[in-house]
């Protein structure tokens, strides 16, 4: 049988059960980005309250701190495939047998897993914000919730997506580690195919080109709603402003020294 | 206690590590005042503007604002800051937020009025700064003059007391520090509390009612203007205005 006969077969019996599982893929991914980044989110802003003047809640918060670190560290260091058995497994055996129904517990692995990066990620873009935007804020006494809901996580959000639209792409990717405890995603369903239909390669093959029309399908969407946020540069009041030339120096102004 | 008195700031100290840059300042300021704070690179005035708005914490001394020491452990910064504003060199407008929204954030989330009350405040304070043209702009589409003239806007919005400029006009191009002294001068004649650390000597001469001189972490001359810059009793006052005016005094 030719390649491409083998294909035909694979897909003409599979086809519904590959869908099934690009539908497992995407809903674990997306739902997992999402959770992850409020969870980058929510730890960027704890990380960069304030020191209190307090001394008990400053205790209180280098506890906090070092349990925050803690689980980035301990998220990033160890594999998700092994993250993935232990947190399933490890929930039975405290259970007495009794497991986690499957999506819902590849969507709290893959979150929490994400959540460990995308704490990174905000912290880096919450770096990149210029000081002058919280001093700013500050100064018209808005508070450090205040200054990062609206002034810092917007500008975060938009400085950060391209490092987001990736999460989600290796997320994606990442998901086919949950074959490990049998969650019905696209490798998984291609592991069973192969097995149904003795032809490995083909099926493969297959899934390999469903990854890739996934992730490269999601990276140009994100590329264009970038794109959209970044806006107009110049601003025309009744087509009076003057010549456009002159905006783009001001844009490449550059910060001077005291 | 209401006097017209609104800063006394009494042996303020701020050191950054080892270094000290501010030694014993000793200053008051009346309501209705527009005091320029004049020196070299490193003299101190920035510090000594940004500890008055407390964005950095003093290491010594006091500020009395209204009689009110707000290095008090239990003294509300925040409503603090709602009546002193503050302009910054580098305009920091909220890059997220088109210019009427930059003018409405803080009255609304901060003095918690309506959006409506917050849009007419801000719209009074953008046609006085001559900016109600560009209201839907975001600050990316804006040149410096105009961007610090919004700015300026943003503080009188929160219908501030005072207000203290840090360099209003050395991050702008020569031809658009013009536009923004224009306003700074309009806002002097209406008779609010000024406090500017600039480098435009003219600006000094021509609009303020008193003009401190630092010298190295300490007020070495403060004066009328008048005085300063015609017969200065300090030998650092003259020889600094020597070296920026290229003229002796």
């Amino acid at each position: 049988m030719s390649f491409f006969e083998s294909m035909s077969k694979v897909w003409r019996i599979g086809a519904k059960q590959l869908f099934l599982g690009v539908g497992n893929t995407l809903l674990i991914a997306l739902v997992s980005t999402v959770i992850g980044l409020i969870i980058g989110l929510i730890i960027g802003v704890i990380r960069t309250i304030p020191k209190s003047r307090n001394k008990f809640v400053a205790f209180l918060r280098k506890i906090l701190n070092f349990i925050l670190s803690a689980y980035v560290e301990v998220f990033r260091g160890t594999p998700m495939m092994v993250q993935a058995m232990v947190i399933y497994w490890g929930y039975a055996f405290a259970a007495g047998g009794k497991t986690l129904p499957l999506i819902p517990s590849a969507i709290f692995i893959v979150s929490i897993n994400t959540g460990a990066y995308m704490a990174e990620i905000v912290r880096g873009g919450i770096i990149s914000i210029d000081k002058g935007q919280f001093e700013a804020a500050q100064s018209i006494g808005m508070n450090h919730f205040q200054t990062m809901v609206h002034v810092v996580i917007p500008q975060v959000l938009r400085n950060i997506l391209p490092s987001i639209s990736n999460e989600f792409v290796i997320n994606i990717k990442d998901t086919s580690v949950l074959n490990v405890i049998g969650v019905a995603e696209l490798f998984y369903q291609a592991t069973v195919l192969s097995k149904m239909t003795y032809e490995i390669f083909a099926t493969y093959a297959i899934i390999c080109v469903m990854y890739f029309i996934l992730t490269f399908t999601i990276t140009r969407l994100l590329r264009l709603a970038e794109k959209l946020l970044e806006g107009k540069s110049n601003y025309t009041i009744m087509g009076s402003q003057s010549d456009p030339k002159a905006e783009i120096h001001v844009r490449g102004e550059e910060r001077r020294a005291d | 206690m209401q006097t017209d008195t609104v800063f006394e700031i009494n042996h303020l100290v701020k050191n950054f590590g080892d270094h000290q840059v501010l030694k014993d300042i000793n200053m008051t300021v009346s309501k209705g005042e527009v005091v320029s704070i004049i020196g070299a690179s490193g003299s101190g005035k920035s510090t000594l503007l940004r500890c008055l708005n407390l964005l950095e914490t003093p290491t010594d001394g006091e500020i009395l604002y209204h009689g009110d020491n707000v290095l008090e452990k239990n003294f509300d910064i925040r409503s603090y800051r709602t009546k002193v504003g503050m302009v910054f060199q580098q305009f920091n407008l909220f890059n997220n937020m088109s210019v009427l929204k930059n003018c409405m954030i803080g009255q609304q989330k901060v003095l918690k009025r309506s959006a409506q009350e917050a849009k007419d405040v801000a719209l009074e304070y953008l046609e006085k700064v001559g900016m109600s043209e560009f209201v839907n702009a975001k600050p990316r589409q804006l040149s410096g003059g105009q961007k610090q003239r919004v700015a300026i806007a943003r503080s009188l919005s929160m219908n501030c007391e005072v207000i203290l400029f840090d360099e209003p006009t050395s991050a702008l191009d020569p031809e658009m520090v013009g536009e923004v002294l224009l306003v700074m001068k309009n806002l002097a004649e209406s008779g609010l509390t000024m406090l500017v650390v600039t480098h435009e000597m003219q600006f000094a001469k021509d609009v303020s009612s008193r003009v401190v001189f630092m010298d190295d972490g300490v007020i070495a001359e403060d004066d009328s203007p008048e005085v300063i810059f015609n017969e200065p009793k300090n030998p650092r006052t003259r020889e600094f205005l020597y070296r920026v005016l290229n003229k002796d005094i």
